[in-house]
């Protein structure tokens, strides 16, 4: 157990790229936690997935050992937080195990949309906030207008801003003895019942569930009976231990200390994320405030390819499951696709990581169905509906009227990219809230409809803005629109996979990109196949694509059969992989492709 | 129920094979250069071994014909490559041999294919005196132009006169030509057609252009720097066939084939007909109906290596295998709808002794018949020429 004077807990946030993993790399090796030949760049990003990307998806946490000036010896816990704004709820439960954070600005960028989110969740989360000034070797940096700019738009004194270069070195020993000496210690009273809170858990193969806690009173002790307060769930404790970044094993884990335990524990609802440990002989009054539950934003039909692969699709989700409470999903059966289910995503950026990770770790070749938010349906009956799913729209004419989800943006934008920005808001039925400049560049505030931002909202404003604008948002409620529900037929039939909800306003440009699009797509068949886009029984938008009328009349004799024969075979098993919609043969492709216009 | 049963059944199913026909495929796998659009199994060598070749094919010919003696061919096929390059004396011989297995009578078709170059016409002749009353000659063009873009060592000229050659010698003839050429235009296509017009013998192939793995053309046509006709222009270019051939007699009894009254290929129909052949020499293949079961069989490619097993174990054979019933119905199918007169169903069954609708889905087979793609006329089915246009997708669709 360590002094709670000698603790110090804290988490670095920034906006992406801005340097956050490279300062940890520098602030584990100064603390000596790896040896040098351990040290690959960017220890904490431990997932395939994260390293190719250079994101951090999953909290993790490193003890240091510290030896300040003053000659004591201090453990720094070092919580990492993720930084996509898809998985901001993990930020927030993170910066709960802490009680300071370093607010990591590039000095040549300064603040962007991230760092505003990611500081007014410190704030609101009662941290000590240290800013730090990141990238001064380059030329470019620029601190004192990234100083003001944080006392402008953050309102946070940065007077006694540290310089650093996470990259060279300088300025880290410097920020070393600034967070002993201005953050807080943890307060909490170790003879007090065991109250630690649950801030991450995770399914290892081999040891069950691995919970991440931060104790807050008591102690936490091997062989321990332990009771998880919000499910009753009750285990004994096998293992203890704290990340170096690499696990090891302690006695105990004291008030202020974040560590890890082990025990036995099957199935991750049992050490929900949020809520309290305590000790089953002698529990707490009262659990700890716990967090607002994650909830999924972004719906998508998850479908095999191959009908034959549904059983293993259904273990790995259940697999991916363990690890990422995050994302929900249940059954569905769709005409054209089969069976398949259909899940729920904290973003869009959510929903890519799960989709790679099913494809890349158990090996499935998928179809993704558009993605889609929750709408909320009022019906004549007086209820409310919540619809997931396109396929579900019930009967315009039990419809009192629909609401749908609306997101607070914050962009912040060089003068020079502020006209095509503001036009794609526009374009997005956004509406503006504020304009304000900070310094050169211009910080918009907008009301958007989640909806059109899940589709390509991100990609449009990179291209429209050549990456100099930054973006982050808040779910910000219901709002009441004029949403109908766009089909698309092919020879007459409708095929529900492909069917979406739309603004009025938007409907017919989306109903020909995508009619457009499928044109493409469809392979040409023995007869005219007629794609149309409706609303209701309004066309909107329709394409043909022509009957084949001719092969290519080739030679075909004795040495060609069996190759002939041999074509025609993986033809077959090609016809598999179609989905029929009515005598029509899609190829699963023209559903991925189509449903990437959106 | 005694051994009698399967013996019929082995019995029926022989039967049925030989009712397609019996024939000989000799390949001769060398040629003086490689076409950009050709992927058969052709290769150029300086020194040709002509005294290897006539033994080692020989070798072959005596085991093949040991386990089908007593047969009755119906044709010999001498392809290639450039068979036109072989010493009429080595196809003198194989025709010799083929007595001490078979029955080959005076009436059956005895087909080389040959070149138009002067220098392989000159020796004509020597083909027709060693027994080649056929002979089929690969034009390809009648434009210079086109036989440039084909790579052709032979001017237009050339391949008239060789055509004009063999009129002289060979009983009958026929000439291969490809069209759907890049940049082919309808009024060219029908001068070339015109201009080769009074030569035609009794029959003619016409073959579109494909491109095939592998060779020059294939590479040129991905980076798209050689583009083919579309649908629409290929179409138009087939109505000029039609139109000119139809004129001058010729009727389409094959996807890519015409012939005069009585001029259909008797070889070829063997393989469309599910008949029973032997391929003898380097890459060829082969049906055997023996004993009940249909047997594909398919010999080394590569000439010295196949030269080299002939010499050890006296085959060049790489594979025999007993083809499943499904594959036997699939093959009937496949090529059997090729034909204008379509394919019995009956004795494809009999041959396979699997019903043809393990093969054939029933609801598209009708769907096909109500669209015009099909016809059934009693126990037979074939395609119309609506269907037989775009046979790839009919089959496609068809088979389950
Ligand atoms: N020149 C320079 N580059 C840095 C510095 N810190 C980080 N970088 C670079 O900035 C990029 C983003 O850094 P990273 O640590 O992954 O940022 P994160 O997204 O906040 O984790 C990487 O290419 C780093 O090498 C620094 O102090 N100086
Ligand atoms: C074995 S080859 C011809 C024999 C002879 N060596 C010649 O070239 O004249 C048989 C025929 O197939 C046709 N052929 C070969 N490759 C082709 C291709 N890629 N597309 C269309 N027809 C092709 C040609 O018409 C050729 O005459
Ligand atoms: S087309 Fe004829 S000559 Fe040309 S390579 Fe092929 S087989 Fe040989
Ligand atoms: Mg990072």
């Amino acid at each position: 157990m360590t002094d709670l004077a000698r603790i110090r807990n804290f988490a670095i946030v920034a906006h992406i790229d801005h340097g956050k993993s490279t300062l940890a790399d520098r602030l584990i090796e100064r603390c000596g936690a790896l040896d040098p030949r351990e040290m690959t760049s960017q220890v904490l990003d431990s997932m395939d997935i994260e390293r190719e990307r250079g994101i951090t998806i999953k909290a993790q946490t490193v003890r240091l050992v510290y030896e300040a000036r003053d000659g004591e010896t201090y453990v720094l816990n070092l919580v990492d937080t993720p930084g996509h704004v898809d998985f901001s709820y993990e930020v927030s439960r993170s910066l709960r195990a802490c009680e300071g954070a370093i607010l990591l600005v590039d000095a040549t960028q300064g603040v962007e949309a991230q760092t505003l989110a990611n500081a007014y969740q410190a704030i609101d989360a009662d941290l000590e906030i240290l800013p730090v000034l990141n990238k001064i070797d380059l030329p470019a940096a620029d601190p004192e207008r990234v100083r003001r700019q944080i006392e402008d738009i953050i309102g946070l004194d940065a007077e006694d801003a540290l310089l650093i270069s996470a990259k060279t070195g300088e300025g880290v020993d410097a920020l070393l003895e600034a967070i002993v000496r201005r953050l807080p210690p943890p307060r909490g009273e170790a003879e007090a019942p065991l109250r630690a809170l649950v801030v991450d858990s995770w399914y290892d193969p081999y040891v069950g569930v691995v919970t991440l806690v931060r104790v807050k009173d008591g102690t936490l002790r091997r062989g321990q009976r332990i009771r998880f307060m919000g499910t009753g769930a009750v285990y004994t404790v096998d293992r203890v231990g704290v990340f170096t970044p690499k696990p090891r094993e302690v006695t105990d884990l004291g008030p202020g200390e974040i560590g890890f335990l082990t025990a036995g524990i099957k199935e991750i609802a049992h050490a929900r994320v949020g809520d309290t440990v305590t000790d089953d002989r002698r529990p707490a009054p009262e659990p700890l405030p716990g967090f607002q539950p994650s909830h999924p934003v972004v719906f998508c039909g998850i479908f095999p390819v191959d009908t034959k692969d549904y059983d293993q699709l259904r273990e790995s989700l259940a697999k991916l499951r363990l690890n990422d409470a995050s994302f929900v999903y249940e059954p569905e059966t769709s005409a054209a696709l089969g069976l398949g289910f259909r899940c729920g995503f904290l973003g869009l950026l959510h929903l890519e990581i799960v989709q790679e990770r099913l494809e890349r770790e158990f090996g499935l070749d998928l179809v993704i169905t558009a993605p889609s938010v929750v709408y909320r349906v009022h019906l004549t009956d007086g209820t409310v509906r919540e619809l997931h799913n396109p396929a579900d729209y019930p009967d315009p004419t039990r419809i009192v009227k629909i609401e749908e989800p609306y997101i607070r943006a914050t962009i912040l934008v060089p003068e020079r990219y502020l006209g095509a920005v503001l036009e794609l808001c526009e374009q997005r039925r956004g509406e503006q809230v504020e304009l304000t400049w900070v310094g050169s560049r211009a910080m918009v505030v907008y009301l958007l409809p989640l909806n059109e931002v899940v589709y390509d909202f991100y990609d449009r404003l990179k291209s429209v803005s050549r990456g100099y604008a930054s973006f982050d948002y808040q779910m910000e409620g219901y709002r009441e629109s004029d949403l109908v529900k766009l089909r698309i037929l092919v020879n007459g039939e409708p095929v529900e996979s492909l069917s979406m909800i739309v603004h009025r306003r938007m409907a017919e440009q989306r109903g020909r990109a995508m009619c457009e699009k499928l044109k493409e797509l469809i392979p040409r068949q023995l007869f005219e196949v007629r794609i149309q886009a409706a609303i209701g029984s309004r066309i909107v938008a329709s394409e043909r694509v022509r009957a084949l009328r001719k092969d290519v009349t080739a030679k075909c004799y004795g040495g060609d059969v069996t190759r002939k024969r041999k074509l025609l075979e993986r033809q077959k098993e090609g016809k598999k992989r179609m989905r029929q919609v009515g005598k029509v043969e899609i190829p699963q492709e023209a559903f991925l492709a189509a449903l990437k216009v959106g | 129920m005694t051994t009698t049963a399967p013996a019929t059944a082995a019995a029926a199913c022989e039967a049925a094979a030989l009712e397609g026909g019996f024939a000989l495929y000799v390949h001769w796998p060398f040629c003086l250069h490689r076409c950009p659009y050709c992927d058969f199994n052709s290769h150029v060598r300086p020194r040709l071994p002509q005294e290897d070749f006539r033994r080692a094919l020989l070798a072959e010919l005596d085991r093949a014909g040991a386990e089908t003696a007593g047969r009755t061919l119906d044709a010999v096929y001498f392809g290639g490559g450039t068979p036109s390059l072989m010493e009429p004396a080595t196809v003198a011989a194989v025709l010799a041999r083929t007595a001490r297995w078979w029955r080959l009578p005076a009436e059956a078709e005895i087909t080389l294919e040959a070149n138009p170059t002067s220098a392989e016409a000159a020796r004509f002749r020597d083909f027709r005196a060693a027994g080649v009353g056929r002979l089929s000659l690969g034009v390809q063009a009648l434009d210079e132009a086109g036989l440039r873009l084909l790579g052709r060592r032979h001017t237009a000229a050339e391949a008239l006169a060789a055509l004009e050659r063999a009129a002289a010698i060979f009983p009958r003839w026929s000439c291969d030509l490809i069209t759907a050429r890049p940049g082919q235009t309808e009024a060219g296509w029908r001068r070339e057609l015109l201009r080769v017009a009074p030569l035609l013998g009794d029959h003619l192939s016409v073959y579109e252009l494909t491109i095939e793995p592998g060779t020059p053309f294939h590479r040129l046509h991905r980076e798209g720097r050689l583009v083919l006709p579309d649908e629409e222009r290929r179409l138009r270019l087939a109505a000029v066939t039609a139109e000119v051939l139809g004129g001058l007699g010729f009727a389409p009894y094959e996807v890519s084939n015409w012939a005069r009254p009585g001029g259909a290929s008797r070889h070829n129909l063997v393989y469309w007909r599910s008949g029973d052949w032997v391929g003898l020499g380097p890459g060829a293949h082969g049906r055997l109906t023996l004993g009940g079961r249909r047997i594909a069989t398919v010999r080394i490619r590569r000439p010295e290596a196949w030269l080299r097993a002939v010499a050890v174990r006296g085959s060049g054979e790489e594979s025999r295998e007993a083809l499943t019933p499904r594959e036997i119905l699939l093959e009937g199918l496949l090529m059997g709808l090729r034909l204008a007169e379509g394919v019995s169903l009956a004795r494809l069954e009999r041959l396979a002794g699997l019903p043809v609708a393990a093969v054939v889905d029933t609801a598209a087979l009708e769907g096909l018949v109500a669209a015009g793609d099909l016809v059934r006329e009693g126990e037979r089915l074939r395609a119309t020429a609506r269907g037989r246009a775009r046979l790839d997708a009919v089959l496609a669709a068809l088979l389950r």
